[in-house]
């Protein structure tokens, strides 16, 4: 992974130095409350509905065990004794005290971590594909790009204050597995008929209360132009996105105004003035970032070991956990593993500090010390042997991380929802607990199959509920919870924003629909196609027709 | 008559706090004071001149009768998250797996 030279090392320390200083004039009372905010804002630290909460960057969801062990260390020492992995592949901390952030972001500086990028009106931290560098089907590692661009946008000073958040994904696979069309800019590597790879860039996605698929501004930019053509973008959305109202102030809306030709014409104009120019990143740059990521010392193995299909066939639960939540890897006799943050009647995406440690061991022993946080909220441990996917496994069901659930219907994604949130109009949490109770039976998960369950505490949508295949958004109904059940949205290459199934469910009520919609599902099913393929198929009134039946 | 207690996040930890009668600041909801919207909105201006002791002082509706607050928001944000967090959740192996 990429490691940090003496540029970076020297800019994550004065930020350090600066915000301490901050923090301690605010304490003496020198800085007043409306002096501080954007500047703690500025480094991830927020006020939510408890307490302070500190987000910290995961860049492109990559860590190492000594990261994660550290982690663990600030989740024991500072916090309460765990933290919450987030849909955009970062960490928060839900409880740390302000006065002891400069120590837990001198603690975060000594591992090469920092809090930047990730609150703001900047360039957030960029995401991309939790197995991104091993994923069977991927045209080339993102991962360079992901840095290059995150060295890029970093204090970028033209793009530090811009009209609203930004954010950007980028994904190196066939599959789209980082929702680039959910995102201001998703980036798609691609190979072109020469051969080539270069990107194709896809503009104005979003979720929140405009939900937008993003549409493709250009089929391909090549690797050497990538930066030019970001830097047209986002100062044609600098320049044009609306700073008078938040709510209209995202780059989808201006796509929306200008229309995407106009919003091209503008763009392509100012690429042909900075086309080529210092912008564009010198080739050198990109091959020295590249030899960060550079491959493993791969050992020769050959595909499904002998001890791997006695395994498997000795036990029905290792079987059920390898065909859920391993996946095919690029390299012969290595597997990709999802270690599931979704247990039974779990909070998705937490992980206390011991959970932590023992990953990090996990790390170290079985996948060369690597471990990346996927946009699911689950932890992937890249580059296991399958010959040890047994051992890996047993040691995974002694801490109670080994559910058999990837992909699945208890794999929920949830916000934290009014149980944490300053801007919840209900709880997530509680409902994802209901749900995963519900169907608990693994076997019966297993045979429902694949399927997105998503749940958003408001309609900022940050559980992403306009793309679950199954979707839940909370709303404030005269003062209590309500629910809004989604049908039909998905997140992939065939992106799509679900239908809106029904208004005003309690949160029983919506787990007895989720219920019914499956009900729907299994005795459609043909040939036993995926719950969004037999939704495409007969479309949502049958679903619709049940649910209200059975209200 | 709408009856309001007065709430804040404390500066030091962000922790949610509430005006007592002593004219201190409490993390139990239960030693409150209440006022009327009159009074609770004097206590707010005082408590906005605490800039070293509070943050986003405000005041909170009561249910018509007893002593919580009305919105499930503000009831939530008075006793803490309603689910069990961190190593006290944690799950055992045999549930975990859904065995
Ligand atoms: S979706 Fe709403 S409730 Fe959930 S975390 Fe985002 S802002 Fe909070």
């Amino acid at each position: 992974m990429y490691r940090y030279d003496e540029f970076d090392h020297q800019v994550v320390r004065e930020r350090v130095a600066e915000f301490s200083d901050q923090v301690s004039r605010r304490l003496s009372g020198d800085l007043s409350e409306e002096q501080f905010r954007p500047l703690r804002l500025m480094n991830g630290v927020y006020l939510q509905l408890h307490a302070y909460m500190l987000r910290v960057a995961v860049p492109y969801g990559e860590l190492t065990s000594g990261k994660m062990r550290r982690l663990a260390h600030i989740a024991r020492v500072y916090d309460r004794g765990y933290g919450h992995f987030t849909t955009r592949q970062n960490i928060q901390f839900n409880w740390p005290k302000l006065s002891d952030i400069p120590a837990i972001l001198k603690e975060l500086a000594e591992v090469e971590m920092h809090a930047i990028q990730t609150s703001g009106n900047c360039i957030r931290n960029v995401t991309t594909d939790a197995f991104a560098g091993v994923a069977a089907d991927e045209i080339e590692d993102p991962r360079p790009w992901a840095e290059v661009l995150r060295q890029w946008s970093t204090f970028h000073p033209e793009f530090t204050y811009l009209p609203r958040k930004f954010k950007i994904a980028i994904s190196g696979g066939a599959q789209d597995r980082a929702a680039t069309f959910f995102h201001d800019i998703g980036i798609r590597l691609v190979r072109a008929e020469s051969g080539d790879a270069g990107f194709q860039i896809i503009v104005g996605g979003g979720m929140g209360r405009t939900p937008r698929v993003g549409r493709v501004l250009n089929g391909f930019v090549a690797k050497s132009e990538i930066l030019s053509y970001l830097e047209a973008i986002l100062r044609v959305y600098n320049l044009h996105g609306r700073r008078d109202n938040k709510y209209k102030a995202r780059i989808k809306i201006l796509v929306d105004a200008l229309t995407l030709e106009g919003f091209r014409a503008e763009v392509d104009a100012e690429w042909q003035r900075i086309r080529g120019s210092v912008v564009e990143v010198p080739a050198e740059e990109v091959e020295r970032i590249g030899a960060y990521f550079a491959d493993p010392d791969w050992q020769a193995l050959a595909d499904n070991p002998p001890e791997l299909a006695a395994a498997r066939s000795r036990s029905s639960a290792f079987n059920g956990w390898v065909s859920a939540n391993v996946m095919a890897h690029r390299v012969p006799g290595y597997a990709a593993v999802t270690v599931s943050l979704k247990p039974v009647g779990g909070i998705p995406g937490d992980a206390t500090a011991d959970q932590m440690d023992a990953l990090a061991d996990f790390a170290d022993r079985y996948s060369l010390g690597a471990l990346r946080v996927s946009k699911e909220q689950n932890i992937v441990l890249p580059y296991v042997r399958q010959d040890q996917l047994h051992a890996l496994w047993q040691a995974l069901v002694a801490e109670g991380l080994a559910t058999a659930n990837k992909g699945l219907i208890s794999d929920i994604i949830a916000c934290p929802g009014l149980d944490y949130c300053a801007l919840a109009n209900a709880r997530s949490i509680p409902l994802a607990q209901m749900i995963s109770e519900r169907f608990s039976d693994i076997a019966r998960q297993h045979d429902i199959g694949e399927v997105t369950l998503n749940i958003s505490g408001c309609i900022n949508a940050c559980g992403h509920h306009h793309v679950g295949n199954i979707g839940i958004l909370g709303v404030d109904k005269r003062g209590e919870e309500s629910y809004q059940l989604v049908l039909g949205g998905d997140a992939t290459q065939t992106a799509a924003i679900g239908d809106i199934a029904g208004p005003g469910f309690t949160a029983e009520g919506v787990v007895d629909a989720i219920e019914t919609v499956i009900g729907v599902y299994l005795a459609q099913r043909q040939n036993g196609e995926p719950f969004i393929d037999t939704y495409r198929r007969i479309g949502l009134t049958p679903f619709k027709e049940a649910i209200n039946a059975a209200r | 008559m709408s009856r309001q207690i007065v709430s804040a996040n404390r500066l030091t930890d962000g922790l949610v706090v509430f005006r007592t009668a002593a004219g201190t600041w409490s993390e139990r909801v239960e030693d409150a004071r209440v006022y009327t919207a009159e009074d609770a909105e004097i206590e707010v201006a005082a408590a906005s001149r605490e800039a070293t002791v509070v943050v986003g002082a405000y005041a909170v509706d009561l249910e018509e009768q007893g002593s919580a607050p009305s919105r499930l928001r503000e009831r939530i944000r008075a006793t803490g998250p309603t689910i069990a967090y961190g190593p006290a959740a944690v799950i055992t192996p045999r549930r975990a797996a859904g065995a």
